[in-house]
């Protein structure tokens, strides 16, 4: 398994011929390996370009990016392009050959032998969560959910330190995109590799993100911290704007009632009860709903303790 | 009516294919390598196009006319024509062909780290199977059908028991009639070999969608 790598961006700018404001404007960022960092922010923001500008699809003006302390422009184009996972919405599946072939792409490029390529489809696929007939199909007779799986497989297939994904489930219905990202989280954490993730979709990068880094409009970085910092202390009105006035119920929705203090209570206590995987907003909301002030934390027939409603706020 | 086969129809067939396979291939291998210039390099393909296109305008019989002072009461003349109206079909076609890859393809494929080349081979070439193998079947048919015409320059081909045919005081039908029915035939075979061809080349097609 290779060790994950760690990216920086150092005073990156990119203007456009004949545009005003800049795509990039001095970005400098710091990723450290097996991160996954999530770019977010309103369109015009650059996330997307300062995606591309890591595998080179979009040049950059000025200043630099590395990746384990090597420029990327150090590397030749497709040897950079082929250690580095790319993921895009559209999936860009080559609707000519099987998905199995699919995934093999990049593996063949590099020259693996047939067995190894063999077997690593095989694993992929299980990771992915697809069946192993599915190597045989073809990308038509997938469905969209599917199709981004392959995606990601073909992406993961020659074990690069880094994936790239710019708005991976943004085409898909909102069931799927909630089960894929679980399912990518789950995976990440597994793999450890560092991912750097694009969406326009601040729940998502709540979701998803070790780190998030908030790009305005003209490229420039607003904030760049855990989601749970950011949305403690936002940096400033826009990003209080663009992560919402709702912010604290999102916090909330970061912890679950284990992260809680809770009262001592006993069998008999009144109130709903909960598992301690239920979130801190979710407890609120049943407690609002039924009108108790309180619930009990249980683990199958032991009671863990007593949550109060008093108490939610001491969380934040 | 066996030795009129012999005599006549056989040869003038045999003659037919010649002529139907040198005009397309020799066409296929001039169409070819312009549009894959055209593919890599746009702006060309505008005025290879409208070139084409122009020789296209112009009618076969007056095509041969044109070139006979150059080229003679030959063969050569016939396929010199027969070349430049199956330039016209497979030039657009192929070029269509290579330009159909959808975008996120081709910038997925970009984004793995394949080369230029690999991209073309690997890729846009397989995808624009289709199209190519369309350009061919309405190439074939056209040459086929334009050959006849050859007859009126030389003893060339299915047209000519046809001319002969004709220039008789009574015009014997059968001769007209089987002449013609052969050169439909022969387009026919030809067309449902590439279809053949194209099913085989073409695999992702045929699957329905899930």
């Amino acid at each position: 398994m290779s060790a994950a790598a760690e990216i920086v961006f150092d005073h990156v700018t990119k203007q456009y011929v004949g545009r005003d404001s800049a795509a990039l404007d001095d970005l400098s960022l710091e990723i450290p390996a097996g991160t996954f960092c999530v770019l977010v922010g309103p369109s015009g923001g650059g996330k997307t370009t300062a995606l591309k500008m890591v595998n080179r699809l979009i040049p950059f003006d000025s200043g630099d990016i590395r990746i384990d302390g090597r420029s990327v422009r150090d590397l030749p184009l497709t040897e950079l392009r082929r250690g580095i996972g790319y993921v895009i919405q559209q999936v860009g599946l080559f609707p000519h050959v099987t998905v199995g072939e699919n995934i093999a792409t990049v593996p063949r490029l590099l020259g693996w032998p047939k067995r190894q390529i063999a077997e690593r489809t095989s694993e992929l696929l299980e990771l992915v969560g697809l069946e192993q007939e599915d190597a045989k199909r073809y990308p038509a007779q997938l469905s969209g959910g599917q199709r981004q799986r392959v995606g990601l497989a073909r992406a993961l297939a020659a074990d690069p330190p880094l994936l790239l994904m710019d708005e991976p489930f943004g085409a898909l219905d909102p069931i799927t995109r909630f089960r894929l990202q679980t399912e990518l989280r789950r995976l990440q954490h597994e793999v450890e590799k560092t991912v750097i993730f694009v969406t326009h979709d601040v729940d998502e990068a709540i979701r998803m993100g070790d780190r998030i880094a908030i790009l305005r409009e003209g490229g420039v970085l607003a904030q760049y911290d855990t989601p749970d910092a950011i949305l403690a202390h936002p940096a400033d009105n826009f990003v209080a704007q663009f992560i919402g006035e709702d912010r604290a119920l999102r916090r909330l929705a970061l912890k679950t009632l284990r992260d809680a203090t809770l009262e001592p209570g006993s069998q008999s206590e009144p109130g709903s009860r909960v598992a301690p995987d239920t979130t801190v907003r979710n407890a609120v909301s049943l407690m609002l709903e039924s009108g108790d002030e309180q619930l009990v934390v249980v683990d199958g027939d032991q009671v863990l303790g007593v949550f109060h409603l008093r108490d939610a706020g001491d969380l934040l | 009516m066996k030795g009129h086969w012999g005599d006549t129809l056989q040869p003038a067939l045999v003659q037919h294919v010649e002529l139907t396979a040198i005009a397309v291939v020799i066409g296929f291998a001039i169409a070819f390598p312009l549009a894959l210039l055209a593919h890599r390099y746009r702006p060309l393909e505008h005025p290879i196009g409208i070139f084409s296109a122009l020789l296209y305008t112009i009618p076969s019989l007056a095509l041969f006319q044109l070139l006979i002072p150059f080229t003679g009461l030959t063969r050569t003349t016939v396929e010199v024509a027969l070349v430049s109206y199956t330039l016209v079909i497979l030039f657009p076609n192929i070029t269509a062909g290579l330009h159909s890859t959808p975008d996120e393809v081709l910038e997925a494929a970009q984004g793995m780290g394949l080369t230029r080349l690999q991209v073309l081979l690997r890729v846009e070439l397989p995808l624009a199977v289709p199209a190519i193998v369309g350009g061919l079947r309405v190439a074939v048919v056209s040459t086929v059908a334009i050959a006849t015409i050859a007859a009126f320059l030389l003893p060339d081909g299915l047209g000519y028991p046809i001319v002969l045919a004709l220039k008789e005081p009574t015009p014997f039908k059968t001769e007209i009639y089987s002449a013609g029915v052969l050169a439909i035939a022969f387009a026919i075979a030809c067309d449902l070999l590439l279809v053949t061809l194209r099913r085989f080349l073409v695999p992702w097609a045929s699957k329905g969608v899930a």
